[in-house]
C-alpha cells in the first residue's frame, strides 16, 4: 500500500476536525473490510485513515422495544446476528448480515460502511430502506438526518460533506404484524456481489389478510438502491393474493434499471426483480403472520 | 524515513510489541517483522482466507485488518493452536484426513475450523460449508477439508 497515516480519534468532534482538515485526502476506517482494498489498489488516492472505532457513538448496539433500534456506524455484522433481541425484532435485518461476504467479512464489515461504499449492489441498503431507517450525520457545523433511501447519490457517491462522517442508524421500534426479508441473486452460494437484492417490508391489518404499509427497495438494478414507492403502494391495495403480490413485483420490474456487465444482462436482471420480490414479499409476509 | 507506529497486543498468549508504518497490514506485520509466516497472503483482498487469524475470538482475514488497529487486542495465529501436549485436533484430523494437498490453504482453513467448532461445537455438514465459504482451495475439491473438521468435532465430542 502506498504511504499513508493513521488517526484513531476518540471523540465524533476530534474526527470531524481531521476529515475537514483534510478533505477527500481522508477516509473513515471503520471495519476496513472495503477501504483497504480500495487503498491498496489504487482505486482509493489518500494520505490518511480515520479510524472510528475509538469513538463510543459508532460501537453502539441498542435495541429497544419503544425506541427502536440503534445501530452505530462502525458495529459489526457479526454483532448484529448474534443480538438475540435484534434477532427476534428485526428478523430480515439478519438475512442482510449474515448475507455480507463470508464469516471473515462479517466480523469486522460494517452496515455503515456498507452504506457508505455506496455500491448500487450493497446487500444491507434495500432492507434499511425497507425498515425506514435513518441515518445520522455528523460533521464541523454539527449534526444532520438523512433517511437512507436519499444517502447514496450515484456509484459510491453519497451525500456526506466535508467533513462529515455517518455515526449511526436509527430505526423505529417494530411494528405489530410486520414482517421484512432481503433475498439476493448470486452465481454461487455464498461471497458474491449481488446480481439483483430485493429488500420488503410489510405491516399486515389485525386480519392478517392485507397489507397496511408495504416498502419494495431493489439493490443491483440503478445507480443506486432503489426504493420503489409504487411497488409498495401497490401491495396495499387489496387482500394479499398471488394476484396482488405479481402486480407490486411487475411495478418494481418496470422501475428497475439494470445495465449488463459480467455479473448478468439487463433482460436476466429484470427478470430475476420480478422473481426476487415475489418471494421476499412471500416471505416478509409469512414473518408477519407469524 | 515513515515514522514508524508502536504496537502493543497480545499474540497467541505472549505479550508482543512491534514497530510498523501505517500503511502495513496484520499479515504483512505477521510474515514480515515478527517472521510467523504461517498466514498466507493468496489474495490480499479478503476473499480467499489464506491469511486468516482470531482476532478477540472472532475468526478475521488478517490482510484487511491494518497493524496500528491492533494495538490492545488479542490475536491467535496458526502458530498458537498446537500446545505442548500435542496438535490441536482439527490439526491432527486435517493430517489423518489428508485435507491437504500444497498446503497453502491449510493455515487459514485450520484456524477457520478452529473459530467454528469453539462457537459451535458441533455443526452439520451444511454449516461447515458455510463457515468455510470464505476459504479457497486450489487442490483439494474441499471433501476431505469438510470431512476432516466433522471429524475433529466428533473427537472432541467422545472426549
Amino acid at each position: 500500500m502506498k504511504d499513508i497515516d493513521y488517526a484513531a480519534p476518540k471523540t465524533v468532534a476530534e474526527a470531524t476536525a481531521l476529515l475537514n482538515d483534510k478533505g477527500d485526502r481522508a477516509r473513515i476506517l471503520a471495519g476496513g473490510t472495503d477501504v483497504i482494498v480500495q487503498v491498496r489498489e489504487g482505486r482509493r488516492d489518500i494520505d490518511l485513515l480515520v479510524d472510528i472505532k475509538h469513538i463510543p457513538d459508532v460501537n453502539e448496539l441498542v435495541c429497544d422495544a419503544a425506541k427502536g433500534l440503534v445501530i452505530g456506524a462502525a458495529v459489526p455484522c457479526c454483532r448484529i446476528y448474534e443480538n438475540k433481541e435484534i434477532a427476534r425484532a428485526y428478523p430480515g435485518l439478519l438475512d442482510s448480515v449474515t448475507l455480507i461476504g463470508g464469516i471473515q467479512i462479517q466480523s469486522r464489515a460494517s452496515l455503515g460502511g456498507n452504506l457508505c461504499n455506496a455500491s448500487p449492489a450493497a446487500d444491507s441498503i434495500p432492507l434499511l430502506i425497507a425498515l425506514e431507517g435513518v441515518c445520522d450525520i455528523a460533521g464541523p457545523k454539527g449534526t444532520r438526518s438523512v433517511p437512507v433511501e436519499q444517502f447514496c447519490t450515484a456509484p459510491g457517491k453519497t451525500v456526506l460533506q466535508r467533513g462529515e462522517f455517518l455515526v449511526r442508524l436509527r430505526f423505529p421500534p417494530p411494528k405489530k404484524n410486520a414482517g421484512a426479508s432481503y433475498l439476493r441473486f448470486i452465481p454461487r452460494n455464498e461471497m458474491d456481489i449481488a446480481v439483483v437484492g430485493a429488500g420488503v417490508s410489510v405491516q399486515l391489518d389485525a386480519s392478517k389478510a392485507r397489507c397496511t404499509s408495504a416498502r419494495i427497495a431493489l439493490a443491483a438494478v440503478a445507480p443506486t438502491p432503489l426504493l420503489v414507492a409504487d411497488a409498495g403502494a401497490a401491495l396495499v391495495d387489496g387482500a394479499i393474493t398471488d394476484q396482488l403480490i405479481d402486480k407490486a413485483a411487475k411495478v418494481a420490474q418496470a422501475a428497475a434499471k439494470p445495465i449488463s456487465d459480467m455479473r448478468g444482462d439487463a433482460d436476466y436482471r429484470r427478470h430475476l426483480v420480478g422473481v426476487l420480490v415475489k418471494r421476499a414479499i412471500h416471505a416478509a409476509v409469512a414473518r408477519a403472520k407469524a | 524515513m515513515t515514522k514508524k507506529l508502536h504496537i502493543s497486543c497480545k499474540i497467541n498468549g505472549k505479550e508482543i510489541d512491534f514497530l510498523c508504518e501505517a500503511r502495513q497490514s496484520l499479515l504483512e506485520v505477521l510474515r514480515d517483522e515478527l517472521k510467523m509466516t504461517g498466514a498466507k497472503e493468496g489474495c490480499n483482498n479478503g476473499n480467499c482466507g489464506a491469511c486468516n487469524v482470531i482476532l478477540d475470538g472472532r475468526l478475521v482475514n488478517s490482510c484487511l485488518v491494518m497493524a496500528p488497529e491492533v494495538q490492545g487486542h488479542s490475536i491467535t495465529t496458526i502458530e498458537g493452536l498446537a500446545s505442548a501436549e500435542g496438535l490441536h485436533p482439527v490439526q491432527q484430523c486435517f493430517l489423518e484426513g489428508a485435507a491437504l494437498q500444497c498446503g497453502i490453504c491449510t493455515p487459514g482453513f485450520i484456524v477457520a475450523a478452529k473459530a467454528l467448532l469453539d462457537q459451535n461445537p458441533q455443526p452439520t455438514e451444511h454449516q461447515v460449508r458455510h463457515w468455510l465459504a470464505g476459504n479457497l482451495c486450489r487442490c483439494t475439491g474441499y471433501d476431505k477439508i469438510v470431512r476432516s473438521t466433522l471429524e475433529a468435532a466428533a473427537c472432541s465430542a467422545k472426549k
